[in-house]
């Protein structure tokens, strides 16, 4: 028990580099895989929510864009929305990191970008933004004609109108896809190191201890399980929240009215 | 030249996967509709487990705990008087007889039973999800339609094979197509199984090459790689698209839903 903490101390915020810098080499404990793997979803963590709060704005304005009247922004919009959604993500990442490394060397500005913690995020980022931005243009396309006809009656308009109907009504209509599409993204996070994207002094991922373990110890009946477990628990969160916030959303319908999350998790990007 | 077949490659993969994972979906979904208690049991579970975990550690963990499987099962029927462990601390031990493929096999045996593992893990993934399409199209049939089959005195299997499973398949096609899709985006994770695939040959042709190994020397050409790679699938993507877009509308074609509706009502 006392090993298991002092394991901890030692690795707990190994990914971030703090601690121990060597790897378990050999004699590997239960509690040092649990501890590795649990301190590299750190990073899974790091990269779903930071690139879902961001991609969440940017959606939207690229839903408004694809739905958008004038073509100048509407292209663009599905343009961008197709890219993202048309090509496989780990594609990107490749793409992406390769380009990156090509600015890097004209200017010294994008350095930062070749390193996990900013250049994949952007790729997250964008391609969350492109997914999301898809769910929230079926939102819109399905908000009740009478709610805008209520808001015209009152006389409402551009921002108002937006801030006080549409946006609300499309994100009630959205919600139960997006929370499956946040589901999808922490699980799409462990792509990351293993796409060109370096772990500089093994600062990892979950998956990439997990498969550090499962490489050494020639046995993958261990640390996948443990991987799965961190993986399930972090899904049975996001599904709190996002039902929390659900309810809020739906607030003003009776109950039975009210859009039902089913965690139905069906696409890998 | 190793670029031009790892094209090949995807696409046969895509070939055999398609059709696997619709077996091992068609039999998870029969497994889960089951009235034999385990049986169901195990077809919700097969169902509930894969589609709950990271598809990339499956495919992972795959590989590794298939080839294992195979060869324990051959090191228990091909050597019975094997004295020692087969977990030695970090190994893996197993009798040479019952190594897979043996060690002394060709070069392209290795390779082949290499994509066959790959092939195999992308139909229990893609099996998973599909066995949970075909279940909700199952389920969508009208019930109507199995009573009617049930008052002409069908039995059971009789139901299902001539009355259910000829039905469901226009319910099942826009699940199965986004499934194709999803396939189709997937198959740069072949990379993860070691199969030398495009994006290996990406890789190995794309980085610098000094004039010391090859004769045609170059930078780092990986980017323009992997920009072909993107476009290579965009265009693959809008394809299929376009011709499930087809399917989908020949399907329709004279069925009593709101787009079977609607094409009657935009040919009148």
């Amino acid at each position: 028990m006392e090993d298991c903490i002092q394991t901890i101390v030692d690795y707990g915020l190994r990914s971030q580099g703090i601690g121990e810098r060597l790897l378990p080499r050999s004699d590997f404990t239960l509690c040092q895989q649990f501890t590795l793997i649990g301190s590299g979803m750190i990073w899974n963590v790091y990269f779903g929510v930071v690139a879902l709060i961001s991609g969440f704005f940017f959606a939207t304005a690229l839903a408004m864009g694809k739905a958008a009247r004038s073509a100048w922004l509407r292209k663009p919009a599905e343009w961008f929305i197709f890219l993202f959604r048309g090509s496989p993500l780990f594609i990107q990442f490749f793409f992406a990191y390769f380009l990156f490394l090509s600015l890097k060397g004209q200017f010294p500005f994008f350095s930062a970008l070749t390193s996990a913690w900013a250049g994949a995020l952007v790729v997250l980022f964008l391609n969350t933004a492109a997914y999301t931005a898809e769910i929230f243009y079926g939102a819109l396309q399905s908000i009740p004609k009478g709610d805008t006809e209520a808001a015209d009656a009152y006389g409402l308009q551009g921002w108002s109108r937006f801030r006080r109907v549409i946006w609300p009504t499309m994100l009630r209509l959205a919600w139960p896809a997006y929370t499956n599409e946040a589901i999808f993204l922490f699980h799409a996070t462990t792509l990351v190191f293993f796409s060109g994207f370096p772990a500089t002094q093994q600062r990892g991922d979950a998956l990439y201890y997990a498969n550090y373990f499962a490489d050494k110890t020639f046995n993958p009946f261990v640390p996948y399980p443990i991987l799965a477990m961190y993986f399930i628990i972090l899904t049975l969160i996001v599904i709190t929240i996002f039902g929390a916030i659900n309810n809020r959303l739906n607030r003003h319908l009776p109950q039975d009215r009210r859009a039902k999350i089913k965690y139905r998790p069906q696409v890998l990007r | 030249m190793g670029l031009y077949w790892s094209f090949g490659t995807v696409l046969l993969l895509l070939a055999i996967t398609a059709p696997t994972a619709l077996a091992f979906g068609f039999g998870g979904a029969s497994a889960a509709r089951s009235h034999f208690a385990p049986l169901r049991w195990f077809g919700k579970t097969y169902i509930a487990v894969v589609r709950g975990v990271p598809d990339i550690a499956f495919f992972l963990f795959f590989v590794i705990a298939l080839d294992q499987g195979i060869e324990y099962l051959r090191h228990k029927i091909k050597c019975p008087d094997w004295d020692m462990p087969i977990r030695q601390g970090n190994d893996f031990v197993v009798c040479s007889e019952a190594k897979m493929p043996l060690g002394n096999a060709a070069q392209w045996i290795h390779e082949s039973y290499g994509f066959m593992l790959a092939v195999l893990t992308f139909a229990i993934v893609f099996g998973a999800f599909a066995a949970n399409v075909l279940f909700g199209a199952m389920r969508a049939v009208p019930k109507g339609q199995l009573e009617t089959a049930e008052a002409y005195g069908m039995s059971r299997r009789q139901t299902f094979w001539r009355v259910l499973v000829p039905q469901m398949w226009v319910f099942a096609l826009p699940g199965l197509s986004n499934l194709w899709m999803v396939l189709i985006k997937a198959t740069p994770l072949l990379f993860l199984l070691g199969v030398e695939d495009i994006v290996y040959w990406s890789r190995e042709l794309g980085g610098t090459k000094t004039p010391t190994f090859t004769a045609y020397p170059h930078g780092d050409w990986r980017i323009y790689y992997f920009a072909f790679l993107l476009v290579f699938y965009l265009c693959f993507t809008k394809v299929s698209e376009m011709v499930l877009d087809r399917i989908m509308a020949r399907l329709t074609h004279g069925q009593a839903t709101s787009a079977g509706e609607a094409q009657r009502k935009a040919a009148a």
